[in-house]
């Protein structure tokens, strides 16, 4: 091979690697990637059913109930605007707590948020990115917990 | 004044770059001959950042709560080993710890660089200070570490008690060392440009930083990995959370470089392609450390959210990014392509290699900036997790590891021989694994099941090289290859089978209930309080039977009071086949506790996979050195009386 046409080929062939992971990139991120909403969203009908994507808002007070199995509990999420309910099996973050923020990661059924995953306010200092709207009270600094 | 002496320690290195900028510059422009000069400035900036950092070192040790960081981050009443190991476990001081690796990797750089000549030495050593004195700026105007209280503060306020754990002693540190020590592969090849002599020599030149770099930052990544699994209670070793890939692209590019070096190094052939991958690794580098440190994410590790560093690290890595891709424009196209290879020959190999680490390298860039991007043009906010890497990313690591095993086999230059009879055996291998994967555990998913056959034949083809030959006459770096590649084959049988067989239980026990997870029988035996250093936890003790002599394991919930923090520690048990992981979480009112218990075949191999991998590293550097010692002991009999 020529040094001329190999570094042609070369060329290509890194051409052709940059587009098709652009293509690939893209087409995972038209599946996958999950979309936020809060209460008034979902109130709004701009979440669709089924589809991942991240609930966030205030914990209202006196709506965590604990079901029978000691596992899963119920509690409503708003914004001040619109409630959304969500469902949520497992163990709850640490600083989970009524009137304090969380962010839900999952699917709304026939307009409940059934939960794979809750990220709460981790210590006294953070509160998840998307809920620095929400309180006036939000300041910087700390670490994401599940 | 401890505080003090750092500071000015950081000012004058700061000015010193400055001036090994400047004395850069006149030896590119002029006959001047600075090489001296700059070597003896290099080593004292990074005697001097060395020393600024010793300074953090010991106000955090002594709880000095007059300078701010201390304050905001420690506490008199945490343990000794946390005190110092907190100096880099907040932004300053992680930045000044950053800032201390580039430094002293430019002074090694003056010092041990022999092999490349003058010109391209002062040159990249130039860029390196002009890299350090951006950094210096930052840390100087935006991050100040050394900044006082007065009057000082009574008690600290603490540090995050997720930090508080040896990993923080050992991951950060080793993370950077990688990370940074790539700006030498950066400088070099900026250097290398500006004197127009890439060549093979340069490759020689480069090899062994960017080896050492690789080997660290593979170090780092898989103890940050085992340091997230164990710490956070969830039971997963990778989030591809955004931080996590901030550290996995330099990785990815750096092992790019360290296969295309290879070509330059031996065929010198690549030039261009080397060149631009050495600019991007550290690039990678930096828009870790921009998507890090200033706070434009938030997650597992980012703690700081101040736009004014944002903006300043932005226009740092714009300045440097688009200074050497603009250098990289000019001069790569008129870089003389080396010795030619046919289709079929080890350098295409290596090529190909390159595209697919580049191609994954690109699919981790955009899946992790495309939330920022559509979040700053369209004010949407979305996440992109683990299904979007898992799906795109997957498959083309998997055919990576295929052609792990193949492309080894093949000649310099052209391959005349028919290579696929080799590998008769590795496919028979990976086959079988298949089949029994299929006829054992048909539920699994597609892609660990293939994942488990790739293990199976990389695991094999991989030591092919060393087959058919006196193993013990093989040069180092083939045997070190030969243990990197057997690395990934540990690596991915590990992440598979976790993938495949980790069994789950999350419920409610009642004391005396037990529960079933995997192979175990799982007791919950009593609950108890109990008390550490800076904290109180509620201990559950755990009694695990598999058949023959029980096992304990106590997990707790950790309250921490300074900041007020709860914490879940999870109870790990390990075993030959597998590790038993199980977390206490809430009394329900009837008094019952939930227990999340996993059953994890053969997770541990991830990271002695990954252990394996940079063991590889070290084998072909060492090796390396070790042969260049020799040669150069027997090239000049009297060099100890020389140097000594």
């Amino acid at each position: 091979m020529k040094p001329k046409n190999q570094r042609l080929i070369l060329v290509a062939a890194a051409l052709f690697a940059v587009v098709a992971a652009a293509l690939l990139a893209m087409w995972g991120l038209r599946e996958q990637a999950s979309y936020f909403f809060t209460p008034a969203d979902i109130a709004a009908g701009k979440a669709s059913e089924g589809k991942a994507m991240r609930l966030g808002g205030m914990v209202q007070a006196h709506s965590i109930q604990r079901q029978g199995d000691g596992l899963t509990i119920r509690f409503v999420v708003t914004d001040g605007k619109a409630t959304t309910p969500v469902v949520y099996r497992g163990i709850v973050p640490d600083l989970f707590r009524e009137g304090s923020g969380a962010v839900a990661e999952g699917r709304l059924q026939n307009g409940t948020f059934m939960a794979d995953t809750i990220l709460a306010k981790h210590d006294e200092r953070y509160m998840p990115p998307e809920l620095g709207n929400l309180s006036a009270e939000h300041k910087a600094g700390g670490t994401l917990e599940r | 004044m401890i505080a003090e002496t750092g500071l000015a320690a950081l000012w004058l290195a700061a000015g010193l770059a400055a001036l090994q900028l400047i004395l850069g510059i006149a030896a590119l422009r002029t006959e001047f001959a600075a090489e001296r000069a700059m070597r003896g400035i290099a080593v004292v900036q990074g005697v001097l950042t060395l020393l600024a950092f010793a300074m953090l070192l010991i106000v955090f040790a002594r709880t000095d709560l007059s300078v701010a960081l201390v304050f905001e981050n420690s506490h008199s009443a945490k343990p000794f080993i946390y005190k110092v190991a907190g100096a880099w476990g907040n932004h300053e001081g992680s930045m000044l710890l950053w800032v201390t690796v580039l430094s002293a990797s430019g002074a090694f750089l003056a010092l041990l660089s022999r092999r490349i000549g003058e010109s391209t030495l002062t040159a990249a050593l130039g860029a390196q200070a002009a890299l350090a004195l951006g950094f210096y700026a930052f840390l100087l105007v935006a991050s100040n570490p050394f900044a006082r209280l007065d009057p000082a503060p009574i008690e600290g306020r603490g540090l995050n008690p997720l930090l508080q754990d040896p990993g923080l002693a050992f991951h950060p540190p080793t993370l950077y060392l990688g990370y940074v020590g790539l700006s030498v592969a950066f400088s070099l090849a900026v250097g290398a440009l500006l004197t127009r002599q890439v060549d093979s020599r340069l490759g020689r030149a480069m090899r062994p930083w960017v080896l050492a770099a690789w080997i660290m930052l593979t170090l780092g990544i898989t103890a940050g990995s085992y340091w997230a699994y164990y710490e956070l209670g969830w039971g997963g070793w990778w989030f591809w959370d955004p931080v996590e890939n901030a550290s996995l692209m330099p990785w990815l590019a750096a092992t790019a470089l360290l296969h295309s070096i290879n070509v330059l190094a031996a065929r010198g052939a690549l030039k261009a392609w080397t060149m631009m991958l050495a600019v991007i690794a550290f690039s990678m580098s930096m828009v870790g450390t921009f998507l890090v440190r200033s706070g434009v994410l938030t997650s597992v590790h980012a703690f700081a959210i101040d736009p004014e560093r944002g903006t300043f690290l932005l226009a740092l890595l714009a300045i440097y990014v688009g200074a050497a891709f603009t250098l990289f424009a000019l001069r790569g196209a008129t870089l003389k392509e080396g010795a030619p290879f046919e289709l079929v020959s080890r350098e295409s190999g290596l090529v190909i290699n390159n595209l697919l680490l580049s191609v994954i390298l690109a699919i981790v860039f955009l899946g992790t900036l495309y939330p920022l991007f559509v979040e700053a043009i369209s004010g949407e906010k979305l996440s992109v997790g683990a299904p979007y890497f898992n799906a795109v990313a997957g498959p083309l690591a998997l055919l990576l590891a295929v052609l792990v095993g193949v492309g080894p086999l093949l000649a310099w230059r052209r391959e005349r021989r028919a290579i696929l009879p080799k590998l008769r055996v590795p496919a028979l291998l990976g086959i079988t694994a298949l089949v029994v994967t299929i006829v054992l555990a048909p539920g699994i998913a597609i892609l660990p099941r293939l994942a488990l056959g790739v293990a199976a034949f990389l695991g094999a083809a991989a030591i092919l090289p060393l087959v058919g030959r006196n193993p013990l006459r093989a040069p180092p770096e083939t045997w070190g290859m030969v243990v990197a590649h057997v690395g990934i084959a540990v690596a991915l049988a590990g992440m598979a089978a976790n993938a495949a067989f980790t069994t789950e239980r999350l419920a409610v026990a009642r004391l005396g209930e037990a529960l079933d997870v995997g192979p175990w029988v799982v007791r919950l035996e009593s609950v108890a309080p109990t008390a550490g250093a800076n904290w109180t936890a509620i201990e559950a003790q755990l009694r695990a039977s598999r058949g023959a002599a029980p096992i304990v394991l106590k997990p707790q919930t950790r309250y921490f009071s300074d900041p007020p923090t709860e914490t879940n520690e999870a109870a790990i048990q390990t075993f030959w086949n597998g590790q038993l992981y199980t977390v206490v979480g809430k009394p329900d009112p009837s008094g019952a506790w939930q227990l999340r218990l996993w059953w994890k075949p053969f997770v541990t191999l991830i990271w002695l996979g990954g252990a394996i991998i940079a063991l590889g590293g070290a084998i072909a550097l060492f090796g390396r050195a070790l042969r260049a010692w020799r040669a150069r002991r027997k090239r000049e009999p009297n060099w100890r009386e020389r140097y000594i």
